[in-house]
Parts: C-alpha cells; sequence; structure tokens
C-alpha cells in the first residue's frame, strides 16, 4: 500500500506545521461551539457537565487518533488500525468474562477507579499478545495477517455472545451497557487517570518520532541504519496497547475513528514526519468527535447516533482504501 | 461409495438418533407425540438446513472462484435480513411465503452488490475477496441494525441474526425441504458447477452458458439463505468450513464430494444444536451462538495452516 493513496492538490499549498496549526484552530472553535451553543438554565451547572464531557472527548479522540498513526507505521501499512485487527471484540470479551466471573454485582460494586485500571491493565496485556501474534505470522503476507485479525475478532465476539446467553438477564444488562461507545455519564475518577495516562504517553510517542521515521521506511532499512527493529515495534505496540485499552475501557469501542483521523492527518498534512503526523492526527480524531458531537447533540437533538456515524462513514473509508490499495 | 461418504452417514445416523433423545422433557407415556411433534421435526430442521448451507456454501465458491465466500461473508445473509426487515414493516401480515420472496430479491441485491464491489478487485489476493465481504456485510448489519432500531423492530432482527432451532415444530419448519431441494438441484448440475469454476473463457469454450449458470447459481444461493433466515435465522460458517475441509480431504470433483459435503454441513449444524442443548440443560444455547464459536475457530485454522495457502483462490 502506497503512502499516495490520497495524495491531493490541496497539501502543496500548506506546510505540515501550517497545516497542523490549521487543525488545532478547528479544534479550539469546535470546543468553543460546544461549551456555548444553547446554554440556558443554570448556566454554571451546565458547563460542569459539558466540561467533563468535552474532556472525555478530547483524551478519547487524541489518544485513538494517536493510537493508530503509530500503529498504521508499524504495521506498515495505512488500512490497519487496532479496532480493524479485532481490539474492539477484544475488549467486549474481556468484559463479559469479568462480568461472568466477577458476578454482575461484583462487577458493578467495584471500586470504579481500581476497575477501571484492572479494565485497562488486562487489556493492554491481551492486546499485547494479540498484536504479538499477528505480526509474528505477518511478514508472509498481509491480507492474510488481516482476514486472520478480522476472524479473531468473530470469534472473540461469538464466544462472548455464548457466554451472554449463559448469564443471568441482570448480568447481561451490566454487559450491554458497556457494549456501545458512550460518552454520557463517564466516570469522573477514570476520566483523572486516563488524563494522567496519556499525558505520559503521548510525550514518549513523540520522543520516539525519529525512530519511528526510520521504521517507517521498513524493517530492513531501519536494521540497516542501526535500529533495533523488533524491540522498536515491541515498544511502540506496548505505547498503542496502552493508550487504545485506555480509552476502549474510559467509553468503549469506536472502531474506525482511528482509520478517520489517521487516513485525514496524513492527507492534510502530506508529509512522513511522525513529529508532526501524532500530534496531527490526536487532534483531528479530538476535533471529529467534539464536531460530529456538536452537530448531533446540539444541532440535531441526537444523543446515540455519533458512533453508528463514525462506525458506517469509517467502514465505506475502508472500503475505499481497500479498493483503492488493490486498483495500484 | 467413497469412506468418507460412509463415515459421514454413520456419524450423521448416530447425531440423529442422539438428537431424538435429548430434551427438556422426557421421553414416557406420550413420547411418540412428543417425538412428531418436536423432536423429529427439529432434527430434519437440523439436517436439511445444514445440508443446504454448505450446498449454497460450495455453489458461492465456484462463482466466486475464491474458496472462502460463504453467504454470510458476502452480504448474502445481512441482505436477507434487511428484506425481511423491510417487508415486516411495509405489510406486517404478509404471509410467510411472500416475506421469503422479499428476503430472497434482497439476498440476491446483497449478493450483487458484493459481485459488483470484488468485480474491480484482482483476483491474485484470494485473502481480499472475503475480507471486503465481510465489511460490506458489516455495512449491511450496520444499516440494518439502525433501521430496526428507528422502527422499534430490533428483537426481530435478533431471532433472524442467530440461528436458533428451539420454536421448530412440526409446521413451522417445512420451507427447509425446499431448500433441501435446491441442494439436491444443485447435485444434479454438479458437472456444470465444476466448469463454471474454471472462469468464464474456459468455461464459454467448454461450452457452458456461464453467464445463465452464474444467474441460477446466485439464485439458488439467495433462495437457500432466505428461507434459512426466515424459518430459523443465520448460521453462519457452515457454507465455508465445510466444503474447505471436504476439499482438503477429497479434493475438487463436486460430483464425487457434493454429497459427502451435505452430509458434512447436516452433522455440523445437528451437532451444533445437540451441544447447545447440553451445554446448560434444561435451558438452550442457540445453535447460531455455537457453530459461530466453532466455525471462526475451525476458519482460523484453514486460514493458517498450510493447505490453506496452496489451495488459496
Amino acid at each position: 500500500m502506497q503512502a499516495d493513496i490520497l495524495a491531493s492538490p490541496l497539501r502543496m499549498t500548506m506546510t505540515p506545521t501550517r497545516a497542523t496549526w490549521l487543525i488545532a484552530t478547528v479544534l479550539a472553535l469546535a470546543c468553543t461551539a460546544f461549551m456555548t451553543v444553547g446554554l440556558s438554565g443554570r448556566i454554571g451547572f451546565i458547563l460542569e457537565l459539558r466540561a467533563v464531557k468535552l474532556a472525555a472527548l478530547l483524551v478519547v479522540g487524541g489518544g485513538i487518533g494517536a493510537a493508530t498513526v503509530l500503529f498504521q507505521t508499524v504495521a506498515a501499512n495505512r488500512i490497519l488500525t487496532p479496532g480493524i485487527l479485532g481490539f474492539d471484540a477484544l475488549f467486549l470479551f474481556i468484559q463479559t468474562t469479568l462480568v461472568m466471573s466477577l458476578g454482575g454485582l461484583g462487577f458493578a460494586t467495584l471500586n470504579t477507579g481500581p476497575k477501571f485500571l484492572i479494565e485497562t491493565g488486562v487489556m493492554m496485556v491481551a492486546a499485547s499478545a494479540l498484536f504479538g501474534l499477528l505480526f509474528r505470522t505477518r511478514r508472509a503476507d498481509l491480507s492474510r495477517m488481516l482476514l486472520t485479525g478480522v476472524i479473531i475478532g468473530v470469534l472473540l465476539r461469538s464466544l462472548a455472545g455464548l457466554m451472554q446467553r449463559l448469564m443471568d438477564p441482570s448480568e447481561f444488562a451490566v454487559v450491554q451497557s458497556a457494549m456501545f461507545a458512550s460518552f454520557n455519564g463517564v466516570e469522573r475518577t477514570n476520566l483523572a487517570i486516563a488524563a494522567v495516562l496519556f499525558a505520559v504517553i503521548l510525550p514518549l510517542a513523540q520522543a520516539m518520532a525519529g525512530r519511528l521515521d526510520v521504521m517507517a521506511l521498513g524493517r530492513r532499512n531501519a536494521l540497516g541504519l542501526g535500529l533495533d527493529h523488533d524491540r522498536a515495534v515491541l515498544g511502540v505496540l506496548a505505547l498503542v496497547a496502552a493508550l487504545t485499552a485506555c480509552a476502549t475501557a474510559l467509553v468503549g469501542p469506536i472502531s474506525f475513528l482511528g482509520l478517520l483521523a489517521a487516513s485525514l492527518a496524513h492527507h492534510l498534512t502530506g508529509t512522513h514526519r511522525h513529529a508532526v503526523l501524532i500530534p496531527a492526527s490526536a487532534l483531528l480524531g479530538a476535533a471529529i468527535l467534539v464536531i460530529g458531537q456538536t452537530v448531533f447533540e446540539r444541532v440535531l437533538g441526537q444523543q446515540s447516533s455519533l458512533a453508528v456515524i463514525i462506525e458506517f462513514g469509517g467502514g465505506l473509508l475502508f472500503l475505499t482504501l481497500v479498493l483503492k490499495g488493490m486498483l495500484k | 461409495m467413497t469412506r468418507p461418504f460412509i463415515i459421514a452417514v454413520i456419524v450423521l445416523t448416530c447425531l440423529s438418533v442422539l438428537s431424538l433423545l435429548i430434551g427438556a422433557s422426557r421421553l414416557d407415556g406420550n413420547a411418540l407425540h412428543l417425538l412428531t411433534i418436536s423432536r423429529a421435526p427439529r432434527t430434519l430442521a437440523a439436517l436439511l438446513c445444514g445440508a443446504a448451507m454448505a450446498v449454497a456454501g460450495v455453489i458461492m465458491q465456484q462463482l466466486v472462484r475464491n474458496r472462502f465466500v460463504e453467504p454470510s461473508t458476502t452480504g448474502t445473509t445481512e441482505g436477507a435480513m434487511l428484506g425481511l426487515l423491510i417487508i415486516t414493516l411495509i405489510a406486517p401480515g404478509a404471509p410467510v411465503i411472500v416475506k421469503m420472496s422479499a428476503a430472497a430479491l434482497a439476498a440476491l441485491g446483497g449478493v450483487a452488490g458484493f459481485l459488483a464491489l470484488i468485480h474491480r478487485l484482482s483476483p491474485r489476493d484470494p485473502f481480499m475477496v472475503p475480507l471486503i465481504g465481510l465489511i460490506w456485510s458489516g455495512i449491511l448489519g450496520a444499516g440494518a441494525t439502525w433501521f430496526a432500531w428507528h422502527a422499534d423492530l430490533v428483537q426481530y432482527l435478533g431471532n433472524w441474526m442467530t440461528g436458533d432451532f428451539s420454536g421448530v415444530l412440526a409446521g413451522r419448519y417445512e420451507l427447509l425441504w425446499l431448500a433441501g431441494g435446491i441442494a439436491a438441484l444443485a447435485y444434479i448440475s454438479a458437472d456444470a458447477l465444476t466448469v463454471t469454476g474454471l472462469g468464464a473463457a474456459r468455461a464459454r469454450a467448454l461450452g457452458l452458458d456461464h453467464r445463465r449458470a452464474m444467474q441460477l447459481g446466485l439464485g439458488a444461493v439467495a433462495l437457500v439463505t432466505a428461507l434459512v433466515v426466515v424459518t430459523v435465522g443465520a448460521v453462519p460458517f457452515v457454507g465455508l468450513v465445510v466444503p474447505n475441509l471436504v476439499s482438503r480431504l477429497m479434493g475438487d470433483n463436486l460430483r464425487r464430494t457434493l454429497p459427502v459435503v451435505a452430509l458434512g454441513g447436516a452433522a455440523l449444524v445437528l451437532g451444533a444444536d445437540i451441544v447447545g442443548r447440553l451445554i446448560r440443560w434444561p435451558y438452550e444455547i442457540p445453535v447460531g451462538t455455537v457453530v459461530g464459536v466453532a466455525g471462526a475457530a475451525i476458519f482460523l485454522w484453514i486460514l493458517n495452516t498450510r493447505g490453506g495457502h496452496s489451495h488459496a483462490g
């Protein structure tokens, strides 16, 4: 898959840094709109509610956007995202297993802070195992790995379905509430933990930007340039697993958001330098969520459709990318 | 009579007897009544459904010339569900035959969309075909879910999405005989199917009307899928794993392998139904869920062993 699938005349007119600043400005405007449109009644109370939601949108969008760029560089492919390789199904599977083993009541009464940390931790370990497994078989051919990832997703989903059939209805209700991404009612403790984690991980990723640029040249070139490629891959995958696990544990699965953000970031900045790409993609991920939520909640007055629309649009983009890649 | 055929017959007989003996209530005074009203129809439904879906998978694989396609990875099943949703909305009281026809038409639409998508695809990469099919199915499925959500029909959709034999009674499954009949017709035209699998140019050179064969074959697949979805709900992966396993054992001469494929599909579905009935007796796990787990696991194995490599495409 070549980098220039989405080549366009637009980016010729803008330097990468300027494009990033433009995205940041759009995001700032979107945040202002989100906070201020349709304010009435007890303004202080509403602003506080909105601020928490906005923080969740920013953290999740930024985390997933950055993670996807890292993941795509390691995978040497612009179509792959953690979500497409079965991460969402893994999340569902782990949620179901936790409810199953702890019982619905035990699961619901766990302290939110520790529960969040446990979920994130379990998912990080499982995701590293899954990605590691997939990447070991990758050398041979990419499409087989993709299909394997998708089918592992189907398998995990079916297993989760099987366990859900064995549960009490009350336990099932607990699982069901975790199945769809929702930004309403995000726990503030969890949000704080996630924000701190992101504040640690994003600079780490940014610090690796130079190494990532070398990795993007391919394994052989990277080795030739003196980079311990396999070890670097493991390090990046750990960061990806942490970011994605954290975001998913916070609000639930949004599989195609990362694909949208990363594709747009490559398209708008037109650079291969990760020092620009990582922040651009993080900003874009956050901007997509904030704009989408503003439009749906304030303008259209709908609560639940954002996740569905992102899935739908992202799915179409995925198909387009696959087909364009095939035509090359 | 090949050896795999004889083994399949023996396995199937044992499973059928087991299926007749297992259930929530005991076989006592009313045994005959229970058997004729519930157990026998249920066993027959599982056999017919498994055989028909496995054969539909083979037909699909020959027409598309790819080993990894079947109705649930090409948008056919999701198309049938969409059709059912729409007809349920327009005419809730329509007779089942009308609903079935609507589902079959929509299933045909689903598979036509899939074919249009892969038409632009280079056939060099056999794994991309099912991948695109899965995404296409996902988009259709998301559309169906969204639609059902707005029309308050999510529960109906759930029934069609997961195949389940627990509602099968005498008088409620007979449409499946039609699916079985279509599978039998496929055996009569096995040679034509084999030739179709060689590709359009070679098929024409051998004197086959390739276009017509495609139309008939796709029509048969859509009809079988619609029949199964209407009567018991979707049963995924049967059409994919059974033909692949059989072809590893016996090669690709459909005249020889089709009967084994049909028996194997029947055995897989009936076996899954029995497991679903036993796993949490006296409650039941739907067959669609059990087949989903088993089928995905077998598919992964097929995909990542050496055989999948050399046979792909």
